[in-house]
């Protein structure tokens, strides 16, 4: 019998955190200002999801993985470069906006047609992995849409933690309210793990992991089919930044005395 | 002609949250507003659903249908979905609200998939323009608000807390339509929840006041040396005395990871911005913390803003927080300590 996990990462770029975004209105509704230029990074929980990816399949013989990402396909060149080093994966792309305008379910769809498509893809191994939610759209309903659509009804969000048990289980542990976890254990594969942070730190780069990647990734990139994403009956009334920029009391020299009664004046009013 | 469904799980015990209440009088507004029929759906154990819709008896719905059962009433995607998505169609509703909690939001993308609906999520609020309802949502992660409105139905909302009052009204007998639902194929089994004991729990979400850490309390300070173990002692004796809930920055946390010497009593879970929380507090403060972009959008819904930072240049500086003051947050946070326990 095949042993090991299919591991299935949904995620794509999203704009560094550190860069200033500006909304404009573009000729297929709201848009980035310069949208192409800004440098992008691999969106950070799907980031955590790759980085536990390959973790699992590292240590689970047979396991593969791979990073199925929709965006335009010159960025997703770029963003290979940065990511490529990371972990081993193999690239399944389609050329498609990234944008946080975009709809859901449109992109939902896309992605499931894609893990579809997938050459050697055994879905009854497969753990459908991505970001609890991305930092471009932020609405944290895709894996469950992409898993609906793949038949997959063993569904995880905001997940810290995986844990194969010794009799092939997985324990699942799932970020709830007031800084707590969900603990449940599921009977295997399929099933889908929208990751929070995990618990492992970012891989530093490894040229020959990156050499590695690159033979399945240029020809993924090449291969990228276009997809297209309408936002069909979506309509933005408004987009923009709040204003409500704050007028600051800087103070320099206030006691360290005088800023403490001020504090706990503030803290009990 | 809309029909409005409000749905949620039932707290053992029978009770309704007070964000459950939040939503549901959005939804009794949205209803009114819009001149149309409201159902409200619940899930739960049979004798806390009922106590439910007793509470909410005078919301003005037109039917209180239920599903119950002790499989349906742990939190577990398969049954969720399969509980929301009777509801749902035995409601024809074509608007569906539903508080964001961790349950609703696992759930409903895969009802609104089953339904052919659509979903948005993290709504902030709500308005009718020309008769069209229309939520507001942000974008990139806090840093731009959209409002939005769709054509297709079903048009399935996940409300954020903070955006609605909490329904307050009659309680009285609610006549209520059990829906009989098949119980899907059960992989998962619900384990429980895992709480950190009550002294470490550090996460407040009622808490009046978020205190934020960054990473400036396990810097080098001026004598040379770091003093983890005493920003340990000041942080944990503020959160003592006032209740605050603590967040962190994400260098704080990371911190972790790196091997480097850190506050035992904090986790990624602490973590406000861009990929960590963005929690709602009527005030904030910030310690040590140099208020980056990414951090500051975890202060997006925390009204009162105030930051202890040695550095006048500082992110909180460029009109983020209400006020900056330039000073050391140990010498400063003592003496707060010291003040509080004077009472
Ligand atoms: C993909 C990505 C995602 C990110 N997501 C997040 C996120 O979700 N949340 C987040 O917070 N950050 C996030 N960041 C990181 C963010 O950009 C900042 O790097 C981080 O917030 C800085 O943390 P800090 O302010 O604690 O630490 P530092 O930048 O190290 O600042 C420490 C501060 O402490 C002050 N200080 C030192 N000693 C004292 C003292 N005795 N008294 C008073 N002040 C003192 C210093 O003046 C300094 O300003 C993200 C970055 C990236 C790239």
């Amino acid at each position: 019998m095949s042993s090991g996990y299919h591991i299935v990462v949904c995620g794509s770029l999203v704009p560094d955190p550190l860069q200033v975004l500006e909304p404009v209105e573009g000729p297929d509704g709201p848009a980035l200002e310069n949208e192409m230029m800004i440098p992008a990074v691999l969106d950070p929980w799907a980031a955590h999801a790759l980085y536990e990816a390959a973790h699992l399949a590292a240590r689970t013989e047979g396991s593969r993985v791979w990073l199925v990402s929709i965006g335009p396909r010159a960025r997703l060149q770029q963003l290979m470069m940065s990511i490529a080093q990371k972990v081993p994966f193999e690239l399944v792309a389609a050329d498609g906006p990234a944008s946080g305008f975009t709809d859901a379910r449109e992109t939902a769809a896309a992605l499931a047609d894609l893990i579809e498509s997938i050459d050697g893809l055994d879905r009854s191994r497969a753990l459908i992995f991505g970001g609890r939610s991305s930092a471009s759209r932020d609405a944290g309903v895709t894996m469950g849409m992409v898993g609906e659509r793949l038949g997959v009804t063993d569904q995880f969000l905001a997940v810290d933690k995986l844990t194969v048990e010794d009799d092939g289980r997985l324990q699942i542990m799932e970020r709830i309210e007031g800084g707590r976890y969900l603990v449940s254990v599921c009977q295997g594969p399929p099933l889908v793990c929208a990751w929070s942070t995990g618990e492992l730190p970012e891989p530093p780069n490894n040229p020959q992991v990156g050499m590695q990647n690159m033979r399945t990734i240029m020809p993924a990139l090449q291969k990228a089919k276009p997809v297209q994403l309408d936002a069909e009956g979506l309509s933005y009334v408004t987009v923009e930044i709040p204003k409500g920029k704050r007028d600051t009391r800087i103070e320099r020299n206030m006691g360290a005395e005088d800023i403490a009664r001020e504090i706990v004046e503030w803290v009990r009013g | 002609m809309e029909k409005i469904l409000y749905l949620t799980q039932v707290e053992p015990g029978g009770e309704l949250s007070s964000f459950a209440l939040e939503v549901l009088s959005g939804a009794g507004r949205l209803a009114r507003d819009l001149g149309c029929e409201l159902a409200v759906g619940l899930v739960g154990a049979k004798a806390d659903v009922q106590a439910a819709a007793d509470s909410v008896a005078g919301c003005g719905a037109a039917a209180f249908l239920a599903v119950t059962g002790d499989e349906f009433a742990v939190s577990r995607h398969a049954t969720d979905a399969a509980a929301f998505e009777a509801l749902a169609r035995n409601a024809e509703a074509t608007i569906v609200l539903a508080p964001g909690t961790s349950r609703a939001a696992r759930a409903m993308p895969g009802v609104a998939e089953r339904l052919n609906g659509r979903i948005d999520s993290h709504i902030t609020g709500t308005a009718i323009t020309d008769g069209r309802p229309e939520v507001e949502r942000w974008f990139y992660r806090q840093r731009m608000m959209g409002r939005l409105t769709r054509s297709q139905r079903p048009w399935l909302w996940l409300v954020d807390s903070g955006v609605f009052d909490a329904w307050e009204g009659e309680a009285g007998g609610a006549t209520l339509e059990a829906l009989d639902v098949p119980l899907p194929e059960l992989r998962t089994r619900v384990v429980g929840v895992e709480s950190p004991a009550a002294e470490e729990q550090t996460i407040r979400p009622d808490a009046e006041l978020l205190f934020v850490a960054g990473a400036g309390w396990t810097k080098k300070q001026a004598d040379g040396s770091t003093h983890v173990k005493e920003a340990e002692t000041i942080i944990h004796d503020f959160l003592e005395t006032t209740g605050a809930s603590l967040g962190s920055s994400k260098s704080l946390v990371d911190q972790a990871g790196e091997g480097q010497e850190v506050i035992s009593f904090m986790s990624h879970m602490n973590q406000v911005g861009q990929t960590g929380s963005t929690p709602r507090h009527p005030k904030g403060l910030a310690t040590c913390c140099h208020g980056e972009e990414p951090h500051v959008v975890g202060w997006r819904f925390i009204k009162e803003r105030r930051a202890v930072n040695l550095d006048p240049g500082c992110g909180w500086a460029q009109g983020k927080a209400d006020v900056l003051y330039v000073a050391d947050a140990f010498e400063v946070m003592r003496r707060v300590n010291e003040l509080l326990k004077q009472g």
